[in-house]
């Protein structure tokens, strides 16, 4: 075709532009027929709930009157309001000090439970990677903590720590750890502390198998290099292990992160009611509905969509930054 | 400097025995080349040798002291694998250096190293490159390069050509040999299941089948003189055309009637009991020429037969000619020769090429070996 360059305007050439792009508005209609159904369910079962909630929170609607709901800007989120005496007063959800509470409480709690859940599935995920006899077993009953549903190892656990009956404080006391019963998830003090133990006993085996996943994607040979190079296995750990392992890291991180920045049945079963563990999720379920603060928990649910939101955009640049300088 | 003692290694995997008590005595600046198919226990061996697996029985010593039980860095080796096994996330210069650093050698000390064996390799420019920004016979030179920075007295290759293409191969395996004469006091052990890796850069072969070492000797001795069956058709490609046969006479004038063939005399040291005996009559290919075109004088026909396949390489052609037994006996014979398939052919050698084993696949040792 190209060796006739005097023909005039081929037609040979421009049926075969317009064949090809007859093909891609085929292939490209297929795809779009291939995605409409996960596309229509998405927005079914969460886009829709998403923007009715955000549209909520800018209105004054109450549990028994939604359709009656009015549209009052953003006066959930913050309202300015100047008393005739000159006086100023903030309202809403971002003057509340009990929604920043809750905020510092999650958060706290989010950055507590990931970070141990990260240390203790690395040695975890280390553990099952070498050899030993029996791996297979122990690898599935590591797993029993996380297959238990929450509500449950919640409930299991509340026993547990039950400051009149439950068996930590009498081991405790037993071993001289302490001189007198703790209420455990009662106690101001120690709640936060009985949350984080429970989710990180139940999080670990997660953390655990997206690491040994990572691990197991390294090849053996290197480390059998390092080996006959005579290097030690702390700084193999450090300089080989931990580097090559850091993508599949990230990853766990970030879906522990995601999860443990909404956590709710835990809190709210372990430890209902108690200001030091009250977390965004627990606070916005609160005005939803039993506080008929329909509109005041749609804001806070919206608000904490946003912070989600922000820490995982931040979360992924700044790690990715970091992943390419760190070589 | 360093001598290699093994005495009847044995590894065993569970009840699994794969190597059978190994016995060699590796000197000092040789190249050693383990040849073998796959599951031979090639490998198992270069990595007993290396400290990567537990011995299970034996003495292994280097430079008269036992190591069986030394940690691989302690035992003064270094090993380039297959894979090139290179830290995916350092660089070239950071990979070559690695394994220096917890070591007593200043900064300085291994900043000189690490530039020598570039050089000496050639890898200079990519000093600064990640593994994965390099091609695979770079990679494999770096790989090479972090042993030589470990100034090694054994130095371990396993089967490091087998990732690349053919014409790396080559290149690389002649680099190989260049830094074998240029570090000519530092043993090395090489594994391949490549014959002509063997050949060419080993001083001694040894061949491993099944666990058990078959022969060690020079490559041409393994090629004249295969102590049995295995290493005859190991050594030489295509391999070495075997039959059964029957002696018919020992002593000072052998004979021997290889199967659907005329009697020949063979130039082997056969005793005179073992008239009778059924055994094994070989000739390689190459040593088979085509009765009426070049055949050299004193060449006795021994197979008749029609030509079935004919295969042009260009430089030779390979001609598999039917003589009524279950494989067709190839000849490796000059391109220039014209000869058809459906041809009927006569296919001759001079006696000293032809090689004979008993009935155990023993070979009769030959009278007139040249090598």
């Amino acid at each position: 075709m190209t060796t006739v360059p005097m023909s005039g305007p081929s037609g040979a050439a421009a049926a075969d532009l317009t064949g090809r792009s007859d093909l891609q508005r085929q292939r490209l209609r297929a795809a779009w027929m291939f995605l409409a159904p996960m596309l229509i369910a998405l927005a079914i079962v969460a886009g829709w709930p998403l923007v009715r909630t955000i549209y909520f929170s800018f209105t004054n609607a109450s549990l028994n009157n939604l359709s009656g709901a009015e549209w009052i800007g953003f006066d959930n989120y913050l309202q300015i309001r100047t008393l005739s005496s000159g006086r100023v007063l903030y309202r809403g959800l971002l003057a509340d000090p009990a929604w920043w509470a809750a905020v510092w409480n999650t958060i706290r709690f989010a950055v507590l439970s990931v970070a141990f859940e990260t240390v203790f599935g690395m040695i975890v995920a280390l553990v099952l990677n070498a050899n030993f006899r029996g791996r297979a077993l122990v690898r599935a009953a590591i797993l029993i903590p996380w297959a238990i549903p929450t509500i449950v190892s919640a409930k299991m656990w509340q026993w547990m720590l039950n400051d009149q009956f439950g068996i930590i404080n009498e081991i405790a006391l037993n071993l001289g750890l302490i001189s007198q019963k703790i209420a455990w998830t009662a106690s101001p003090d120690t709640a936060m502390i009985a949350v984080l133990i429970v989710d990180v006993w139940k999080t670990t085996p997660f953390m655990a198998l997206l690491i040994l996943a990572g691990l197991q994607m390294i090849p053996g040979d290197i480390y059998e290099a390092a080996k006959i190079d005579g290097v030690h296995p702390i700084k193999v750990f450090w300089k080989v292990t931990l580097p090559l392992v850091r993508p599949a890291l990230m990853v766990a991180v970030i879906f522990r992160m995601l999860d443990a920045l909404r956590i709710f049945d835990l809190i709210y079963v372990l430890t209902p009611n108690n200001a030091q563990t009250k977390t965004m999720s627990v606070l916005a379920r609160e005005n939803l509905f039993d506080f008929d603060k329909f509109a005041y928990g749609s804001a806070a649910s919206t608000m904490l969509f946003l912070i989600i939101a922000v820490i995982t955009i931040v979360y992924v640049v700044v790690g990715r930054v970091n992943f390419e300088g760190g070589r | 400097m360093a001598e290699l003692l093994l005495e009847g290694i044995k590894k065993s995997y569970g009840s699994v025995a794969v190597l059978h008590g190994i016995d060699l005595d590796i000197k000092s600046g040789e190249f050693i080349v383990f040849v073998g198919p796959s599951g031979c226990g090639k490998s198992t061996l270069l990595r007993l040798i290396a400290g990567l697996e537990d011995i299970t029985g034996g003495r292994l010593s280097i430079d008269g002291k036992l190591v069986n039980k030394v940690a691989p860095s302690e035992r003064g080796i270094a090993m380039v694998f297959q894979s090139y096994a290179l830290y995916p996330h350092m660089t070239v210069y950071e990979n070559m250096a690695f394994g220096m650093k917890l070591g007593k050698a200043g900064k300085a000390e291994i900043d000189r190293r690490v530039r020598e064996a570039a050089e000496i390799l050639q890898i200079t420019p990519y000093l600064e490159r990640l593994p994965k920004q390099l091609s695979g016979g770079q990679r494999q030179r770096v790989a090479i390069g972090r042993a030589i920075v470990r100034d090694p007295k054994v130095f371990l290759f396993d089967e490091p050509l087998s990732n690349l293409d053919a014409a790396l191969r080559v290149a690389t395996r002649i680099e190989i040999a260049k830094l074998h004469e240029r570090m000519s006091d530092v043993t090395m052990i090489y594994v391949t299941h490549d014959q002509v890796e063997a050949m060419t850069l080993a001083d001694r072969i040894v061949v491993l089948n099944a666990g058990r070492v078959e022969q060690v000797g020079s490559p041409m001795e393994l090629y004249h003189n295969p102590a049995n069956l295995f290493v005859a058709r190991f050594i030489g490609s295509p391999s070495m055309n075997t039959v059964p046969m029957k002696v018919e006479t020992g002593g000072a004038s052998p004979r021997v009637t290889p199967r659907n063939c005329k009697t020949v005399e063979v130039d082997a040291v056969i005793p005179e009991a073992a008239a009778g005996a059924e055994g094994t009559f070989g000739v390689r290919p190459e040593n088979l020429h085509v009765v009426g075109t070049d055949e050299p004088p004193g060449s006795v026909p021994v197979f008749e037969g029609r030509v079935d396949i004919v295969e042009a390489l260009g430089e030779v052609t390979l001609v598999y000619v039917d003589v009524g037994h279950e494989e067709p006996i190839v000849a490796k014979i000059d391109s220039d020769l014209s000869v058809k398939k459906g041809d009927r052919v006569t296919l001759a050698s001079r006696p000293d090429n032809f090689h004979v084993f008993d009935a155990k696949g023993l070979a009769f040792p030959r009278r007139s070996a040249a090598g």
